[in-house]
This record gives structure tokens, C-alpha cells and sequence, in this order.
């Protein structure tokens, strides 16, 4: 097909090669790059040249960078006679002379004299410097946006993010008139997006890496270079964050060097820990599998691998059966140089800290208190192993002190949940009966904050699925079963649960079952983030997508008292209400305990996806079925700046706030209204001003043709009446005279 | 609302149709049988037997002395109202998907599908309302799909029989003068709307008052109304799933849409996810206002009363539902409205 080859040789000649040929042409070494001057030589006489020429030669191979005597050059002094001490070395390129300059720089030649290297290049640039100071420029400071400027709302609204098939969109979530999309962007991440723990920044992944956005206009704040990131983890401070991939660090030749990126110590690791605030890279490690080298890949890893201390103090890994190993926090050494050394350990929980753990340490760190601060705690478990029980132990740390161990027999599986105040700490120990062929439940519930931390055991016939502490609370659901169907999945079998909530008698010191739910399909429970409400929900099943909506404390309507005797009895527990959501795959409460959200995601199923917001009655309030709906995440809310005191006076003004709301409520409905009636006004309007210049153009005769038509159709009919006389039944009578 | 249930067809619905004066309706199914009701107690006034596969499409003339009726089975059927009978049989090349009389009922225009090789049109037959059973089987006019245009899926006359307004696969709709065939415009009228990729049109049907408009169905999930002298989309009405027919009432300024889940993929979902409700949407302000619930398949075709008193609706699931509106239905009025309707008052 190819035309024939003058024609091609023809084109050839036309096209201009001249920037290829700049861009490859060879470069040849055309100054003095290969030219060393070496410094803190003997002085010597003309008659020693040739001896010391062949010394300096010989220091020069020892450290690996041979040079001939013949290529180098002492230049004279012609007053005295003597050499000036410093001699011209020139090499065969540049890169030799590179090398020799870092291997022998600094190299004692005698006792008097060491030698100091110079590229030739190099003394004359400095030789030729302006030894005038200039200062430099100050870098104009610029006011970078506050990061959590979404929390000066004026109407107090959280913000939701939504992820839809390549578009990020930031939602206002208030009343129906206050709610609307703050911002949206296509193509915002790659992968997923992340709020950070207290809703400071918005992490989105992509091939290269991490980023961090935040401020009112969304702007970049920081970034993490890991490549082919999957998975993130912010520490609870929001000082640093984890990253994995599953690809090994690979730091290719040529790559950007400095604290922010890998260098090639790193290669072949999996997960890195950055510094938020400057976004230099802190440390990485090798991820680490569960036990079964084999299996390794099968097995799910854990995530997150690496578990912050709740004061962002230190970050800490197990090694399956062997360690704990505790970093500190942002220097990422080894705390104390070692491990903990814990045979057979499996999984461990760092204590989160409460409300009042925080005030304490701010006085502390203020100087307002002179106790000692707080130690870490955490707890970890380690199963059977050869002749020695199962065991759950509390861990000081730094001190290292075992505070309590717990021996457990028939163990199979351990799951520790911490109340998020570190108040108490359950244990769920899946126990099997000795015959190994069915499992049954205890939870040993650790009381952390009394003396000699007591542990209090319920004992449950059934296997429990899921386990929840309440918020702030006292209280814990779990869903337990007693289905065959359990641990057999299959297509349109729902599992049948129960739901019990079980609270702690104070007088007894003990945990009672409040009420039990049976007969449920539901397998999740989401307390509100306030406590008190809890919603039920039956997740990831093909048939049945129910949400119940409870109240615990129903019956003491007064918050205010209810902080002083809360109901044991578990009578309160009331019903709110139920809602369906089909095919739903993720259920979230607001920060503020108001709102629930529930989503179908694309990433699971493809059936109606989208995502709908309840209010904590059960009460629908929006819907909406969008495809290729990924997520729904609320935005978290940092802890409240007001003192106990203020939230206190808050609660007992609650009347006069709703008050105040309520009429900026009216006065908004009428004031929205108002402006619907006049946008439909203006519809109205438009369509009759087109219905008539329609009419207009039709022309006289055709609006005037059905309606002549139907002059002529009435002057057509005819009536036609017709009497229908129907003789149901006869009967004569004779009357009798 | 208490709708009467018309259960005589053993298969989905493809077209209802009330005649001019709404007291009969006319509804073709899958069944190859056509019935005819009584639209006052829903009672079967008969059947028009003699088709031999699916009958897509249904019409009747504006004094209800011919029906036609277009089939699968690649024929055309008039039918004499009065008495049943089959009058005569035009023999078409390809399946008939729509049919539809021109507003003077001399002619019938009839959709014939792009299959076994032969290039979709739309073919129009001149009616001889005189001597029913002597009919020239020779078409008077054919309009073959343009090659830069998709099948045309559906088509209907606008008034006086003027042009020809025909729906196409990709969500298109064309314009043809309806006396010699000429092509005068397109428009995109689906597919613009969000992102669907499957957009053909699926139903059309003209303003009752004097037919300068009409409304489009598109299983993009969309509805629009288009002006017919302008070509322009006046409005858009977004459902969520796809639409199979479109309706514009008279008396109340209002539209319904039918249609649902894809039958293919209803046995995935439970019945109150297939969406196959009625849905009422505000003709001028495309707020919803309502929907009718009932059928347990998506809706087919919808047919509204002449006098606008109730409508009809055809579903998958084989049952016609006819309904009369209540009073408060023709109470409800926008506060816009309300406005209107005091001025307009207070003018006269």
C-alpha cells in the first residue's frame, strides 16, 4: 500500500528533525567537571614532586579512585620556588571525579595534612560569589483557610458527602429548605473518600496518592505520595495518618527525593505513617499477614494494622503470636527498644479515652493539676496454647504493668469493644462445647474504672453476631442467633435473630437484660452517636431491608433528670417506628443523633442504589434512588469547646430555643411559599401566553373549525328517547267487597 | 377512586383506546384479541377474533364505525364496530406497530417494524369509509425511515392530519408533512435529560383540546411535551424508571405516566420496588402530584377519557384498570391556580 520510495524519501526531507536531533544530541564533557583540585598538599620542593605525586596516587587507588601521576599537575610558586600546597587532579569524567571527591575529601595525608576536594568548577563559582548579604525575600504570608470553618454554620448544620459515579458532592443537611449541595467536583477521588476523625479534612485516593482537602472552597491542603494507595486510617487526633497498598514500595531510579517521599530504604513495604501537618513520611512497614505464611494471601488482613493510642501518643502493630510492638509518636522508634513479647497474642485494643480523661489531661498539660498523667491501657487476647489457658489482659503502658488477666476456657474466637468513654470493656468469647460441635457466647465485661477491675460474665446459649455499647452509656445491645442457617449462607435465606439490650444495676454492680426482641431478621445495630436511640437494621439481604427505630429511655421525657437515676428497668424501651429501605447496604447516624442515613451502595449490588435520610422517629424525611450511588458519609463533628456547665444551661433554656426556632421556622415558610406561588405564577402565565399565541397562529378558521364542527354535529343529532317499560310482575288481586 | 378491573386478556396489555365519545374502550394484548368495553360498568361488549399473533396497536375512527387494528402476524384489520365483523385485511411486509386514523378517518397511517431486512416506515392507506369491504390495497404514501435516523417506533397525526409526528429508537422525533411525506424536522426530545443509554420513544399522544401538542414516553425515564408548529420541548416531566405511555387529561391540567421496572427484570424485585404505579405529574408546574397504585406489572398504555372524567390503564400484568376521578380530584388546585382561575373571574 506504501507509496513508492522517492515520494517517501521526498517527505522525509521536508520534515524538520531539528528539535529531535537537540533534544538527543550527545553531550560531550567540554569543561572542567573532571577536574578535582585537592587542597592541604605538602609544600615541598621541585626535587620531591615526582615522590610525592606517586604517594597521592597511591592514597588515591586505596580509596578507590585511581589517578596515573601523569594527571596531575602541581603548580609552582616562582618566588619561592616551592609548590602552593594544593595540586590539579583531573579525572577521566566527571562521575570518576565526583567519586573521588566524596571518597577521599577529608582524608589525612600525614599528621599535618589532610587533603579537602574541590571541583575546579566549583572554586571559581565561589571565588566569583557576591559576598554582599541580601536578605532574602520574605514569603508574603497568606491567610490559609480555616479548616473548620463549616462548624460556623449559621444554621448549625452537619454536612454530608456523597460519591456518585465520578462526582463528590458536599451536602448541607438541615430542614428540607436548608438542605443543598455545598459543593460538588468530578472526579474528586479514584477510589472512595474519607473524612478525618473530627471532620477536618477530606482525604480522596488516587493512583499517585493520597490527598487532603479542606476549607470552605476546597482547596488542597496536603499530600501523601503512595502509590496505588487502598486503604487509610487516620489517627483520632488527626495528627497522622496510615497508608497501605497492596503493591510493595517501589522507588524507581530517579525518583523525587526529600522527607515527603520513599526513599529506597522503604522499598518493598506496604504501609506508611505521614505527618499530617507537614506531610513528611514518618516510617513504613511490611504488612503483616495473620499466621500461615502459605495462606497469607487468603487470609483477610487486618485493617487498621496500625492502632493509634487515643491521645495520638504512640501507634502500635502485632506481629500474629509473637509481639505488640509499640512505636512512639511523630520520632516512630521503638518505645523503649523492645516489644512486648506476648506468645500466641492474636488481636489487642488500645482504651479509648472518655470525656473526662481529656478534661484531666488538658489540665495537665496547662499546668492547672499536678497529678500524673494518665497511662495508656490496653487489652489484648491470646488463645489456647499448649497447656496454658486462654487469657485477656489489661496492659499499662508505658509502665508495662499488667493491671488484670483473665484466664478462659474453650475459646475460639475473642472480640474485645471498648465503650467508648473506656469505661468498660466487653469481651465477646466465642466458647464451643467440649465435644467442639456447637458454640455458644459469654461476655466478660471488664469494669475499668473500679477498683481491682472487677469482671462481670453473661452468659448467652446463643452465638452472638453483633455486639454494641451505647455512646456515653451504661447500656449494650447485641443480636444473637440460634438459626441453623447461621454460618451457611445462602441466596434468600435470612437469618432470624434476637435483639436484647442489657443495662448495669448500679445497686448490684451487675449487667441485666433489660428486654429481648425475638423473632428479628435484624443483623446491625447503630446507636445514635448522643445514645438513648438505637436503630435496628437488617443489612445486605436480598429479601428483607427493615429498619427499627427504638427508644431506651422513653418514659423519662426530662433530660435533666434523666442524667440523675436512669431507668433500670428496662421499661422505657419503646418502639418509634419502622421504615424499609430496599436492598440497603450501609446505615449511619448523624454527628448530631438526629439524623440516620441509609444507603445502597453500587459497590455491593446494583438494585436500587441511593440513599435516603430518616429522623430518628423512623420518619422518612428524603429519598433519593440515583444509579451508580457509591457512598454516604456525614461529616464528623470535634468534640464541643462548651464546658459541662454551659451544655447544662443549654438543656434547661431547650423551651426558649425551640421557641425561637419555631418561628424562624413560620417566618421562613411563608417566605419560601410565597416565592413558589410566584414562580408557579409565572409558569401559569407563560403556558396561557403560549396557549394563545398558538391559537393566534392557527388562524380564525381553524379555531373556529371545531367549533363549527360542532355547531354542525349539534344541528346532526338527534334525540332519540327511549322508554323502557319493564313488567316485572303482575299480580291480580281480588277484593273482596 | 375505586377502579373497575377489565379482566378478559390472557396476556400484556399493548394499547387501550376510549372512541370519541368515551363511552367505549377499545384494548388490544398479546393475546391476538381484541375487546371492546363499556366504559360506564366495564362490562365486554365484544371481541374482535381473527389475528394470529400479538396485536401491538389499536384505533378507532371518530364516529366508531371502523376499527383498526395493526398485528404482529404482518397484517392490518378493519373491523365494523357495530357488529364485530372483520371487514377487510391489508397484508403489510413487516410486523404493524402502531396504527392510527387521521383526524378526517380517510386515511390510516401504520408503523411496520425494521425486520427481516426490510427498512422500517411508515406507511399511510387511504380509507374507503364508504364501501367498508372495497379498500385499495395499495398504500398512498410511504415515508422509509431516513438513513441518518434510527426505526421509528411510534407515530400519530397532528390536527387536521397536517404532519406526521413520529418517534424513533434513539429518542429522536421527526416531523413529516403528513400529505406527501416530506421530512420537515427532528428533534432530541430523550437522552439529554441525565445519562440513560437506552432511549427509545415509546408512546405519543396529542393535546385532546386541539392537538398543537403532544406528549412523548421514553424508557429514559423521561416524558416530554413538544409544541408541533415550533418543535420545541416546552416540558420536561423525570420519573424513575422507565416510561411506556404518556397521557395529557383534559378538563384538569395535568399528565400521566405509566410504566415501571423492565418486565425482564421484575421477578428481581419485590412489587412495591417495580414502581408500577400511575404517576400524575402538573402539566405546566412538572411537580408529581400523585400516583395510582394497582397494577403488579409496569403499565403499558394509558388512555385518558375524552371528557377527562377518569382514564384507563394497560399492564404487563394483563388487567386493564379503569378509573373514574373523584370529586376532590377535580377540587385540587394549585394556590397559583386558585389565583388564576379568581382573576379570570373577576375579568368576566
Amino acid at each position: 500500500m506504501a507509496p513508492n520510495g522517492t515520494t517517501q524519501n521526498g517527505i522525509d526531507e521536508d520534515i524538520d528533525y531539528s528539535d529531535l536531533e537537540e533534544k538527543y544530541q550527545v553531550q560531550f564533557d567540554e569543561g572542567f567537571d573532571n577536574v578535582v583540585v585537592v587542597d592541604g598538599v605538602p609544600v615541598i620542593d621541585p626535587s620531591k614532586a615526582e615522590k610525592l605525586l606517586a604517594r597521592i596516587s597511591k592514597e588515591f587507588s586505596k580509596k578507590g579512585a585511581p589517578v596515573k601521576p601523569d594527571d596531575m599537575f602541581i603548580p609552582w610558586d616562582e618566588q619561592t620556588g616551592k609548590s602552593k600546597g594544593f595540586i590539579f587532579v583531573e579525572f577521566k569524567n566527571a562521575d570518576d571525579a565526583a567519586y573521588a571527591i566524596s571518597a577521599v575529601h577529608g582524608h589525612p595525608f600525614d599528621s599535618k595534612h589532610r587533603f579537602s576536594l574541590n571541583r575546579f568548577t566549583d572554586i571559581e563559582r565561589y571565588a566569583n560569589l557576591d559576598e554582599t548579604y541580601v536578605d532574602p525575600e520574605p514569603e508574603p504570608f497568606v491567610q490559609k483557610e480555616h479548616l473548620r470553618a463549616f462548624l460556623a454554620d449559621p444554621q448549625g448544620r452537619d454536612q454530608y458527602l456523597t460519591y456518585r459515579g465520578d462526582e463528590v458532592e458536599i451536602h448541607w443537611h438541615g430542614k428540607p429548605s436548608q438542605s443543598e449541595v455545598a459543593y460538588k467536583r468530578t472526579n474528586w477521588t479514584d477510589l472512595y473518600a474519607s473524612w478525618s476523625p473530627l471532620g477536618t479534612y477530606l482525604a480522596s485516593l488516587h493512583r499517585p496518592g493520597v490527598r487532603l482537602w479542606g476549607g470552605p472552597s476546597w482547596s488542597g491542603v496536603q499530600r501523601f505520595a503512595h502509590p496505588l494507595v487502598r486503604l487509610i486510617d487516620f489517627s483520632p487526633n488527626e495528627n497522622y495518618l496510615a497508608t497501605w497498598s497492596h503493591d510493595p514500595i517501589v522507588v524507581p531510579e530517579g525518583a523525587q527525593q526529600g522527607p515527603q517521599y520513599f526513599s529506597p530504604e522503604d522499598e518493598g513495604n506496604n504501609i506508611a505513617v505521614w505527618d499530617i501537618k507537614t506531610g513528611n513520611l514518618l516510617r513504613t512497614f511490611p504488612s503483616a499477614y495473620p499466621e500461615g505464611e502459605d495462606g497469607a494471601k487468603k487470609q483477610q488482613m487486618q485493617w487498621p494494622a496500625l492502632k493509634w493510642s487515643p491521645d495520638d501518643k504512640y501507634v502500635a502493630r502485632v506481629t500474629p503470636a509473637q509481639q505488640i510492638s509499640v512505636y512512639e509518636l511523630p520520632g516512630m522508634g521503638l518505645v523503649d527498644k523492645k516489644s512486648i513479647k506476648i506468645e500466641g497474642v492474636v488481636d489487642f485494643e488500645w482504651c479509648p479515652l472518655g470525656d473526662k480523661d481529656k478534661e484531666e489531661d488538658l489540665k495537665i498539660a496547662t499546668g492547672k493539676s499536678n497529678k500524673k498523667p494518665r497511662e495508656n491501657m490496653l487489652a489484648y487476647w491470646t488463645p489456647e496454647v499448649a497447656n496454658q489457658p486462654a487469657r485477656v489482659t489489661l496492659l499499662q503502658f508505658p509502665s508495662r504493668a499488667i493491671l488484670r488477666q483473665k484466664n478462659l476456657f474453650n475459646v475460639s474466637e475473642c472480640k474485645l469493644y471498648w465503650q467508648n468513654q473506656g469505661d468498660f470493656l466487653c469481651v465477646k468469647v466465642d466458647r464451643h462445647t467440649k465435644t467442639k460441635k456447637s458454640i455458644f457466647c459469654n461476655l466478660e465485661i471488664f469494669m475499668v474504672r473500679e477498683k481491682d477491675y472487677p469482671v462481670e460474665v453473661v452468659e448467652l446459649k446463643d452465638t452472638v453476631t453483633d455486639f454494641s455499647w451505647e455512646p456515653k452509656g451504661e447500656r449494650f445491645a447485641i443480636v444473637s442467633t440460634s438459626d441453623p442457617n447461621y454460618g451457611n449462607p445462602a441466596p434468600g435465606i435470612t437469618i432470624k435473630t434476637d435483639v436484647s439490650f442489657y443495662g448495669l444495676e448500679r445497686s448490684k454492680g451487675n449487667f441485666k437484660l433489660l428486654r429481648t426482641l425475638p423473632g428479628r431478621t435484624s443483623n446491625t445495630i447503630r446507636w445514635s452517636p448522643k445514645g438513648r436511640h438505637v436503630v435496628l437494621g437488617t443489612v445486605g439481604s436480598t429479601s428483607k431491608s427493615e429498619l427499627e427505630f427504638w427508644d431506651l429511655d422513653f418514659n423519662n421525657d426530662d433530660i435533666s433528670k434523666r442524667e440523675v437515676h436512669k431507668d433500670e428497668s428496662g421499661n422505657g424501651i419503646q418502639h418509634l417506628g419502622t421504615g424499609d429501605h430496599y436492598a440497603v447496604t450501609d446505615v449511619e447516624w448523624d454527628p448530631s443523633g438526629r439524623y440516620l442515613a441509609t444507603s445502597a451502595s453500587a459497590w455491593r449490588h446494583t438494585i436500587e442504589n441511593g440513599y435516603a435520610i430518616w429522623d430518628f422517629r423512623g420518619q422518612e424525611i428524603e429519598k433519593q434512588i440515583l444509579d451508580r450511588f457509591k457512598q454516604l458519609l456525614w461529616r464528623p463533628r470535634p468534640p464541643t469547646l462548651l464546658t459541662k456547665e454551659q451544655q447544662r444551661q443549654i438543656r434547661r433554656n431547650l423551651k426558649e430555643y425551640s421557641r425561637q426556632f419555631d418561628e424562624e421556622d413560620a417566618a421562613e415558610e411563608s417566605n419560601i411559599s410565597a416565592e413558589l406561588i410566584a414562580q408557579r405564577k409565572r409558569l401559569v402565565d407563560e403556558w396561557n401566553a403560549w396557549r394563545l399565541r398558538c391559537k393566534e397562529e392557527m388562524g380564525p378558521e381553524r379555531v373556529r373549525g371545531p367549533a363549527a364542527k360542532l355547531e354542525q354535529e349539534d344541528e346532526d343529532k338527534e334525540e332519540i328517547e327511549v322508554w323502557v317499560d319493564e313488567v316485572i310482575e303482575q299480580i291480580e288481586e281480588e277484593v273482596a267487597e | 377512586m375505586r377502579p373497575i378491573k377489565l379482566m378478559g386478556h390472557e396476556r400484556s396489555l399493548t394499547q387501550v383506546k376510549f372512541n370519541k365519545e368515551g363511552d367505549l374502550i377499545f384494548s388490544v394484548a398479546k393475546d391476538s384479541s381484541a375487546s371492546i368495553w363499556y366504559s360506564s360498568n366495564g362490562e365486554r361488549l365484544g371481541t374482535l377474533e381473527g389475528h394470529m399473533g400479538t396485536i401491538w396497536s389499536i384505533d378507532v375512527d371518530s364516529n366508531t364505525t371502523l376499527a383498526a387494528t395493526g398485528s404482529a402476524d404482518m397484517t392490518i384489520k378493519l373491523w365494523q364496530v357495530s357488529n364485530g365483523e372483520c371487514v377487510y385485511t391489508f397484508d403489510m411486509p413487516t410486523p404493524v406497530r402502531r396504527i392510527a386514523f387521521s383526524p378526517d378517518n380517510k386515511k390510516l397511517l401504520a408503523v411496520t417494524d425494521q425486520v427481516m431486512g426490510q427498512i422500517g416506515t411508515i406507511t399511510v392507506l387511504n380509507i374507503n369509509n364508504q364501501e367498508l369491504s372495497n379498500q385499495s390495497s395499495e398504500p398512498a404514501l410511504i415515508i422509509k425511515t431516513r438513513e441518518d435516523a434510527k426505526k421509528v417506533t411510534i407515530a400519530g397525526w397532528s390536527d387536521n392530519g397536517e404532519y406526521i409526528i413520529a418517534g424513533h429508537e434513539d429518542g429522536y422525533i421527526s416531523k413529516y408533512n403528513g400529505k406527501t411525506g416530506e421530512f420537515i424536522q427532528t428533534v432530541q426530545a430523550h437522552g439529554i435529560h441525565n445519562e440513560e443509554k437506552v432511549l427509545a420513544v415509546t408512546d405519543i399522544q396529542f393535546a385532546p383540546e386541539d392537538k398543537s401538542y403532544f406528549i412523548t414516553a421514553s424508557k429514559d425515564k423521561c416524558s416530554t411535551l413538544i409544541d408541533v408548529e415550533s418543535f420545541e420541548i416546552l416540558k420536561v416531566y423525570k420519573a424513575d424508571a422507565p416510561m411506556n405511555t404518556a397521557a395529557i387529561t383534559s378538563v384538569k391540567d395535568f399528565v400521566i405516566l405509566g410504566g415501571g421496572q423492565e418486565a425482564r427484570n421484575v421477578t428481581t424485585t419485590a412489587e412495591s420496588q417495580g414502581k408500577f404505579e400511575a404517576r400524575f405529574y402538573h402539566k405546566i408546574f412538572i411537580d408529581e402530584i400523585g400516583r395510582v397504585k394497582g397494577h403488579f406489572g409496569p403499565l403499558n398504555t394509558i388512555a385518558v377519557h375524552p371528557e377527562g372524567t377518569g382514564y384507563a390503564s394497560g399492564g404487563e400484568d394483563g388487567f386493564i384498570r379503569l378509573h373514574f376521578f373523584d370529586k376532590s380530584y377535580f377540587d385540587f388546585e394549585f394556590d397559583a391556580e386558585r389565583t388564576e382561575r379568581a382573576i379570570a373571574a373577576g375579568a368576566t
